[in-house]
């Protein structure tokens, strides 16, 4: 690598100006998840230490019952099946009563002593982990990616989520960002993030719509694009569409195949082998499927218990005319997105394609049809979204020259509704309205002195209550004691900008508080929130501490090296005996603490010296580039011998 | 949702209204400080007061969009990231205020439910009145059909009810589906010209306003005309609009 001077200094020292509050984008996809930040005016992705951009959404327990993530746990799908999941995204914000359909084609197991209306548990080996637990374990994998690239801790980001996500598939994935130590400070819907990424480039004004076929979600998102600003008109989507629901097609084709054929019954989950003779299967079709994409046919040729084989061949024709009722359900949602946007699909200026599956010529020409238009793919499906996520994470960092102006203003996918009289479903807040929103409710008494009123608030479009997701239910107390009808109690409900309910109560006529008690009739308590963070791992604490250690030694390496060579440059002579003293007492301290355990008595060194040596910094820079790094301090400015990405040492320590 | 099993959620007192900011001290806008651009603390104020509209009907809705966008690049809860956990929280407040009055003002129907609201008309109370007495009661929820459809309605009923006895013996019958088909036309018309005849009320209203701001005085009997013209025409179009979801549901299943 080249190290020369002012280059270097100028790329580190962005990277470096932040490092206290640098935001990373995250994409969490059902298949494949990504982590990007904004380097200067431009979002990149960060690479895995394998040097791949994609982290597979894979996680398994090895046999010491350590996590392994992503690429290196692929291989455990087939080896030790019942040790390893993927997919872990359809579970987030469900519960057992409503994963009842995918449990027929996923290979999910689940806790046995699951009651419906608790989160639901997964079996890995003989562990249980919550699907928020699962989905923290790839969150750090990727947080420790950029850890590493920027050889400085990440604690703060920006995930996306399908568009026509749920409250309580949100609140899901909000809790899995903390198990992981993140705080997340926004959620984006991922066709809105993929259309940042994408007006970033073009800075056009217009409508567009973001077609996401993905892995596992499906959403269409219709957005006017304004000078900068980014505003959805209208979205719809199915959190349960995508190319898995291909997979599994292919997959149950086979398994047919296989007890017809050989009559082999794969399909029994008691007889051992099958379910890594099944992800074999898996694994086969998947890349015919891809293989599809580009090529006339396909061969499968797949390796059986008992030494028998799978042969077969399928053609594109075959695959078309098998994969078009799972692509047709992409249709009424887009339908409901135009109409719902009051727009022709001839009024669409462009249209976006994002994710994996929309690599499928069936789906381009599906959509082309549709909008009656070429869709765009300039931009990589497979990481636009992650990209439009360091975007997001750059504008709520402050903004840089690339993301002036810019401004997204999302809707909420879903109405928010109240249960009255009859089991209906009152609307409060309709589908596609900006948030944040907020909706009042007034609430009075039935009887004299009652104390309590009862709210049940859902979410969707149908009449009834009983057909609505069921969000939570709330329960008024302590409104003092009046007659009947007398009691005003105000209710606001505000739908956040991560598309996330709060409520606050106040009671009208009494002046005295109302009290509101939540029962979410989805997700982790709080509680059970902090205990995952703690136990997320069994080493935690002990981990935690000895990466901070390690990550503060690191950082003291730097700058100790950056000021060696600050000694040797000719700005060194410029310093008085006073300032010279000064930072050699700095530089023992610093030395001397790097060697012990207290990270904080390391990062307090740090600091002074970074202080310290501001001036020499300055010094060392010819004059422009001390124009532009002006008030940087040592540590900025430092170059040379450097940590380079991914640093080197880092990996070893922290796996 | 407020993540826990048994959160308790206290009520919060209504931020004092002040007329300088919190934070330069300077005279302040309902929304953020003009001088040195940071969010205030939300007042209870009315949407109309909230644009800095005088309550009129008739909007340059061009001009309201233009106002939302520049609102919402100060007030949005992106660009205040970074500012402290209060004004965070001020931030959220004013920026869902503005994105519920964006929202009720620039849909002529909202519009005017809200003015009529803030005037002190219960249109809500009263079809949730009638909602409650119907189910109560055990009675179909009367409603009131405007004179002048008296007819029609009675016979789209008809043809509804000819059809979904057609749809129940799984039978078909176009020439009902097409005759069911021009009547919604009809309809949709209805709602078209209904909407013009809003607007003129509009006029009227708005030209009320402008005197009464002019220092000329409005009686309240005028006002009550005024208003009446508008609940009336609402509930007519209230009326016409259930109708279409019917006959739109009708020809569905
Ligand atoms: N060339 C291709 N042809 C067909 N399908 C493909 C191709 N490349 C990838 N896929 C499929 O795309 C899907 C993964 O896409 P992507 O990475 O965009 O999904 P994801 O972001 O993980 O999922 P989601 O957004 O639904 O949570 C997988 O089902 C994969 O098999
Ligand atoms: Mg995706």
């Amino acid at each position: 690598m080249h190290h020369g001077f002012c280059n270097r200094q100028i790329t580190q020292s962005l990277n470096r100006t932040m490092a206290s509050d640098r935001i990373v984008g995250i994409d969490l996809g059902t298949t494949n998840s990504l982590v990007a930040f904004m380097q200067g005016e431009s979002p990149v992705v960060i690479p895995g230490d394998d040097g791949s951009n994609l982290v597979p959404s894979v996680v398994a327990l090895d046999e010491n019952n350590q996590p392994i993530i992503g690429n290196p746990a692929r291989k455990h799908l087939t080896e030790t099946p019942e040790r390893a999941v993927y997919s872990i995204k359809r579970l987030m914000g469900r519960g057992v009563e409503d994963i009842q359909e995918e449990l027929k084609f996923f290979p999910f197991r689940l806790a046995e002593d699951l009651h419906p209306g608790e989160v639901l548990r997964i079996k890995l080996g003989d562990k249980t982990f919550t699907p928020p637990e699962i989905s923290a374990l790839i969150l750090r994998q990727l947080k420790r990616n950029a850890e590493r690239f920027f050889a400085a801790p990440v604690t703060k980001a920006v995930i996306t989520v399908p568009a026509y996500f749920n409250d309580a598939q949100r609140q899901a994935t909000k809790d899995a960002g903390r198990i992981a130590g993140l705080d997340v400070l926004r959620l984006v819907n991922e066709p809105t993030a993929a259309s940042l990424a994408y007006g970033l480039d073009k800075k056009q004004n217009g409508i567009v719509a973001v077609y996401d076929l993905g892995g596992g979600t499906f959403d269409i998102s219709i957005l006017k694009l304004h000078d900068g600003i980014f505003e959805v008109i209208a979205t719809n989507g199915d959190t349960h569409l995508g190319g898995d629901d291909i997979d599994n097609l292919l997959i149950a084709i086979a398994l047919d195949d296989t007890l017809g054929d050989l009559g082999l019954d794969l399909r029994n989950k008691d007889l051992r082998g099958n379910a890594g003779a099944v992800q074999a299967i898996r694994n086969a079709v998947i890349e015919a499927k891809i293989a599809l994409s580009s090529q006339p046919s396909a061969k499968l040729d797949i390796e059986l218990p008992g030494g028998k084989r799978y042969l077969r061949e399928i053609t594109r024709e075959q695959f078309e005319q098998l994969i078009q009722p799972v692509i047709d359900r992409t249709v009424g949602p887009c339908k409901q997105a135009l109409k719902d946007a009051g727009l022709k699909p001839e009024q669409i200026d462009e249209v976006v394609l994002v994710g994996g599956s929309t690599r499928i010529p069936k789906v381009r020409a599906l959509v082309k049809e549709l909008f009656q238009r070429v869709p765009h793919t300039d931009l990589n499906p497979d990481e636009v979204v992650a990209l439009g996520a360091a975007v997001q994470a750059n504008i709520l960092g402050g903004g840089s020259e690339a993301t002036e102006n810019m401004l997204l203003l999302d809707v909420t996918p879903l109405s928010l509704g109240i249960e009255v009289a009859g089991g209906v479903t009152d609307k409060i807040i309709l589908r596609n309205s900006t948030i944040p929103a907020s909706a009042t409710q007034h609430y009075t008494t039935q009887v004299d002195g009652q104390a309590n009123v009862a709210i049940h608030v859902l979410q969707g479009e149908r009449e009834l209550a009983r057909d609505c997701r069921s969000l939570a239910r709330f329960d008024l107390k302590g409104i003092p004691p009046m007659a009947a009808g007398m009691a005003r109690i105000e209710v606001r409900f505000l739908i956040d900008a991560n598309g996330i309910l709060n409520v606050s109560a106040r009671e009208q006529r009494s002046g005295k508080e109302a009290e509101i008690q939540v029962q979410p009739s989805y997700g982790l308590t709080d509680e059970q929130v902090e205990g995952m963070i703690l136990d997320s791992f069994d080493n935690a604490e002990e981990d935690f501490r000895g990466r901070q250690v390690i990550e503060a030694r690191t950082e003291a390496a730097t700058i100790l090296a950056a000021l060696d060579k600050g000694k040797k440059s000719p700005a060194w002579g410029h310093l008085t005996t006073d300032e010279k003293k000064k930072i050699a007492k700095m530089e023992k301290a610093l030395i001397a603490v790097k060697a012990e355990e207290d990270y904080q008595a390391i990062r307090k060194a740090i600091y002074a010296l970074n202080q310290g040596t501001t001036r020499l910094a300055e010094l060392m820079m010819d004059s422009a580039v001390s124009v532009a790094l002006k008030g940087k301090t040592m540590d900025e400015a430092d170059m040379g011998e450097g940590p380079t990405a991914p640093h080197p040492m880092a990996k070893a320590e922290f796996e | 949702m407020t993540n826990s099993s048994l959160t308790t959620i206290t009520a919060k007192p209504v931020p004092e209204e002040t007329q300088s900011c919190w934070s330069c001290g300077t005279m302040r806008a309902v929304h953020f400080c003009q001088a040195c651009g940071k969010v205030q603390p939300p007042s209870p104020v009315d949407y109309f007061t909230f644009f800095g509209l005088p309550r009129k009907l008739n909007l340059d809705l061009a001009a309201l969009e233009k106002d939302f966008y520049e609102l919402s690049r100060k007030l949005h809860p992106d660009l205040n990231a970074r500012a402290g956990s209060r004004e965070q929280e001020w931030s959220l407040q004013q920026s869902s205020l503005l994105n519920d009055a964006h929202r009720t003002l620039k849909d002529p129907i909202k519009r005017t439910q809200y003015l009529l609201q803030l005037e002190g008309v219960e249109l809500e109370e009263q079809s949730k009145t009638a909602t409650e007495q119907a189910r109560s009661t055990g009675q179909i929820k009367k409603q009131i059909v405007p004179p002048d459809l008296l007819e029609e309605v009675f016979e789209l009923n008809m043809q509804l009810e000819e059809l979904r006895m057609h749809k129940k013996m799984g039978e078909d019958d176009p020439a009902l589906i097409e005759e069911i088909g021009r009547q919604k036309l009809a309809l949709d018309g209805k709602q078209e010209s209904l909407l013009r005849e809003l607007e003129y009320d509009w006029k009227m209203w708005d030209g009320m306003i402008q005197r009464e701001h002019n220092g000329q005085p409005v009686s309240e009997e005028e006002r009550k005309q005024e208003r009446d013209k508008m609940v009336d025409l609402l509930n007519r179009r209230n009326y016409i609009r259930n109708l279409v979801r019917d006959v739109d549901e009708a020809l569905e299943n």
